[in-house]
Order: structure tokens, then sequence, then C-alpha cells
């Protein structure tokens, strides 16, 4: 039939048009399957200190039994930027991102953990 | 006394060109009257001129066509270099690269389709990267571009159909014109 619009689809733009739906699919579930952290817990000596979200940028410090550890939240990501514990673990862990991600300053008695909309499960909570 | 004439001389390709960037112009103002659910969504009504120029006259003219359809669009709803402008600058230069590749696809296989939902997505590419790099350094923005990519993959196909249509009635009718005066 003339006015059928199949007719115009050639063989290869079926391709183009699957690659399409495929691609359209991927970046979907990439971006909404709300991997990307929102907000960080930040807890002292085994209690929580703070809970930010991570729409604003700013810093926080954190007082622990050594002193004080400074955390940054930028672009939301979040690091701790400076502690005092002697080897530095978390502070070279650098930017987390997903949720889930946790670094720990045990020395300090100082964590920031991402949270999203859901749970994932890894080895620190199964 | 004299006045003074500034005479350009024109070709029938420029004259032509012209034409073709004026009828996009129209799809572009009547596109705007057209309310759009998210700032953003549209159906780029004017890429069905570029396709069927590209199609016909080759890349050089649909470049000329769509540059033309942007600057002119943005004097004409006021946006010359405004945001939108430059928006819609990066959207129809991204397209056109992607359509200098595209158009060598083979055409046995690959009709206007394939170019516009190419295009398309080359548009809101180049959409996104402005709104990142200048106007919201943001991460945010990501949980945009599934909604903007469907709509590309949509209307882009739309779009390619149109212009399919448009070539294959106006070739019927070419064929008929010269099978009558024969």
């Amino acid at each position: 039939m003339h006015s059928a619009a199949l007719q115009y689809i050639k063989p290869g733009d079926w391709l183009t048009l699957l690659l399409g739906g495929i691609f359209v699919a991927l970046i979907t579930l990439k971006f909404w399957n709300g991997d990307l952290a929102d907000k960080a817990i930040i807890r002292s000596g085994g209690k929580i200190f703070k809970e930010v979200p991570l729409s604003r940028d700013l810093q926080i410090e954190v007082p622990g039994p050594l002193g004080i550890s400074v955390i940054t939240i930028e672009k939301r990501k979040a690091r701790i930027t400076s502690d005092p514990s002697p080897r530095q673990y978390c502070v070279r862990q650098g930017w987390l991102q997903n949720s889930g991600e946790i670094a720990i300053c045990l020395p300090n008695q100082v964590s920031v953990e991402l949270t999203g909309s859901k749970k994932k499960y890894d080895s620190l909570n199964y | 006394m004299t006045a003074s004439i500034i005479k350009l001389n024109t070709t029938a390709e420029d004259h032509h060109i012209a034409r073709m960037a004026a009828v996009a112009l129209g799809l572009t103002v009547l596109e705007n009257a057209i309310p759009s659910p998210l700032p953003g969504v549209k159906p780029g009504l004017a890429n069905i001129v570029t396709l069927i120029v590209l199609a016909r006259y080759g890349w050089r003219a649909a470049a000329w066509v769509s540059l033309l359809r942007v600057v002119a669009g943005s004097l004409l709803f006021g946006s010359f270099l405004a945001p939108g402008f430059f928006l819609s600058l990066a959207g129809a230069v991204l397209s056109l690269l992607v359509l200098a590749f595209a158009q060598h696809l083979p055409k046995r296989w690959f009709g206007p389709v394939s170019h516009s939902i190419y295009a398309a997505f080359a548009h809101i590419a180049g959409q996104m990267l402005v709104v990142y790099l200048w106007l919201i350094p943001h991460t945010g923005i990501a949980y945009l571009i599934p909604i903007f990519a469907t709509a590309a993959l949509v209307f882009g196909t739309v779009n390619g159909l149109i212009a399919a249509r448009f070539m294959d009635n106006h070739d019927m009718a070419t064929a008929e014109t010269a099978n009558g005066s024969n």
C-alpha cells in the first residue's frame, strides 16, 4: 500500500532504529537506576553525626578522639579531605560517588557513607 | 548625484538555498506555536528540510540551509547570541557533522530515516554538551538525558519518515509530469 509509512524504512533503517532503542534503554538504565548516591551519612564514634544531601557543595568538620576530620562535598561526590589519622587511608581513598561507597578513618572513628534510593549489598552490609 | 548601490552577485544555487532556508524558518515558527511539556523537547520539524536538501543537493547546501535557519530563526525570535541560540547552534553543528558521515552510508540499505535518527541524537548531544559545559555544570542534568534521548529517537524517526514520504511523492509527481509531456 502506498500510504503505509513502513515502506520508507529500509533494512538499514531498522538496524538504526534497533540500535537507537538499545542506546536509549541503556542510558535510561544507567541514569535512572538510583545508583547515583543522593545522601552522605557521616558517623563519628559509631553514632550518626550528620546526614547531608549531595546536591549542595559544602565542607563539614567532624570532631573525633584524635582531632578534626574535614569532609568535602562537591559536584555530587564526597571525600574526606583531611584527617588526623596516622596512615591517612580514608583521605587517600579519594572521591566517593556511588551509593554504598564508604570511607572510614578508624583511628579518628569517623566515616562517610553514601546512600541512594536503594540499599546495595556489599561485604560491609550483607 | 548617484545613489550608491551595493549589488551582490547571486547564483541560482544561492536563491535555492535561501528558498529552502525560508521554508525551514517557516517550520521553526510553526513549531514554536506548539506547546511543549518540557523545555527542549521539540519535534525539530525544520530538520525535515535539512534532510531533503541533503538527499537532493548534498551536504554543503544542507549545512547552509541549517545554519541560515538557526541564525535567521534567532533573529526572528529575538534570541540571537542568547543561550537558546547557542543551544540551537551546537545542536545544528553536531547534527551536520554526523550527517557528513551518515550520508555515505549505502543508499540501498539506509534512507532518510537513519540520517534523521543519527542527526537527532547528535542534536541533543550537542545541546547537552553546551548545557553541561556552560549553563548548568552539574551532573544532575544526567537525569534528563533519557527523556531527551527518547524524544530524539521518536521525533527523529517521524521526521525521517516525513522527509522520505515527501521525496517519494515529489519524485512520482515529477515522473508523471515528465510522462505527460512526452
